[in-house]
């Protein structure tokens, strides 16, 4: 990203955001980059930015963060929460902005597929006869080949 | 001592090799673990989407075992991370327990806070104890150099875990394997992420992430990894050749699970720990110990 056009800021944005667990206490950033520093996606790959995140969403720019590929490149290892000195919850903070984007239609495809099979079949890893029989073979206990009870849990899915 | 036995997703489906020695550990430490049939995905992988459901699992999984009138012992540390945090969030008579069981209520289960969930780790440090522990080593390990790797969701976030171990400086996996007589190699870059959770978003930045601690521990002489969670055994032990051959350079680092490590010592033999199913070939490192 270069220049910040603010012609595109949304206003409502920072308050839409204050309102929901992750997203209540971003104002308090002083702009420390310890996030950033402490980052190990950061470390390998200069298109993610926490610091930069938190800013873009205090300015309004809704579009660019819902719209974006790099808010997705957050590992959610809690390393930058645990270390910010002025206590913003930014793991949080990454996962409301990632629920926000899905409702936007941003949705990695990687992402939508292990949510289908958790939806659809109650595990990221479905298990087959196959499995079961390898498991047989080491002495392991068959786990069960169908899940109808996430058909209960999610009805509209 | 008896648990549920959570397993979760990637376990009972690849890493059979932890779900065996861990319950060979078990038995041998008198940790009864009880299988229940209808546990389902904890939840992890769809906070990112849809951070709701994700709490309906974790409840879902936490109402079966309070049915049971059990706690929960989990292998896996991302789905210790979710049954604990969403343990934590049910944990009060409140407005949020009742969205969930309004929900729950399809299914028949109610789930009333009653709840503890546990690390397999964490059952051995605080229940077990690690004078226990030793009582059942046969084999002494200290011709193994071991480099540690804590993983994020095993102690992150700190507020759901009670002080079980620090962040910044943890220690509990070290003192387990010390037991054994082994080697402790501490090592640049030993609390970072295994890049487990972008793995399905952008491959390549996950295998970036992993590729920074195989580098870091192969600069010392450590001549094998241990490790708590399927997920980081996924980037560092399935994935390992594929870095190497991404990144034209060889590693050859076995990836030892804390259960295989501490059943080892128990005396335990090479298939009863899955230790044939581990990815990168562990027969040399451990050859004397086999040896008929």
């Amino acid at each position: 990203m270069g220049k910040i056009n603010l012609d595109r800021a949304d206003p409502d944005f920072r308050r839409e955001l204050a309102k929901q667990p992750g997203g209540d206490k971003i104002s308090a950033c002083f702009t420390c980059r310890t996030c950033t520093a402490s980052c190990p996606i950061a470390a390998v790959n200069d298109t993610f930015d926490p610091v930069k995140i938190i800013r873009m969403a205090l300015y309004g720019l809704k579009e660019d963060v819902l719209k974006s590929d790099f808010i997705w490149l957050c590992s959610s290892c809690y390393t930058c929460q645990e270390r910010c000195p002025q206590g913003v919850r930014i793991t949080e903070f990454m996962t409301l902005l990632k629920n926000l984007a899905v409702k936007e239609g941003n949705m990695p495809t990687g992402i939508r597929a292990q949510q289908d099979l958790i939806k659809g079949e109650g595990r990221i890893y479905p298990i087959d006869d196959f499995d079961n029989k390898k498991r047989d073979k080491v002495g392991l206990p068959p786990i069960p080949t169908s899940c109808s009870v996430v058909k209960k849990l999610f009805p509209s899915e | 001592m008896k648990y549920a036995f959570y397993l979760g997703c990637t376990i009972p489906a690849r890493s059979r090799n932890y779900e065996l020695s861990a319950r060979k550990v078990a038995e041998k430490l008198d940790i009864e673990l009880v299988d229940v049939e209808g546990f389902v995905c904890c939840g992890f992988p769809m906070n990112a989407s849809d951070l709701k459901a994700a709490g309906v699992m974790g409840a879902y999984n936490l109402a079966l075992a309070e049915r049971k009138n059990l706690d929960i012992c989990v292998l896996c540390s991302s789905c210790a991370s979710q049954l604990t945090e969403v343990a934590h969030d049910l944990s009060d008579d409140g407005p949020e327990r009742e969205e969930v069981n309004k929900e729950l209520a399809r299914t028949g289960l109610k789930y009333s806070g009653g709840v503890r969930v546990k690390h397999f780790a964490h059952i051995l440090l605080e229940e077990v104890g690690e004078e226990k522990i030793k009582e059942y080593f046969v084999r002494d390990l200290s011709d193994l150099r071991i480099a540690a790797h804590y993983g994020c969701h095993y102690l992150k976030p700190s507020e759901i875990y009670d002080d079980f171990d620090h962040v910044e400086d943890p220690k509990s996996i070290e003192t387990l394997v010390a037991l054994t007589g082994a080697k402790i190699v501490d090592y640049h870059g030993k609390k970072r992420c295994c890049g487990g959770p972008v793995l399905p978003v952008v491959e390549d930045v996950a295998l970036a992430v992993a590729k920074e601690k195989l580098d870091d521990i192969s600069k010392t002489d450590a001549n094998a990894m241990c490790l708590v969670c399927p997920f980081c055994s996924v980037m560092y032990d399935d994935n390992q050749k594929g870095i190497e051959s991404e990144y034209d350079t060889t590693y050859n680092l076995p990836v030892l699970y804390l259960t295989q490590v501490l059943g080892l010592a128990m005396g335990f033999d090479r298939k009863e720990l899955g230790l044939n199913i581990n990815v990168v070939k562990t027969k040399k490192l451990l050859a004397q110990y086999f040896e008929q």
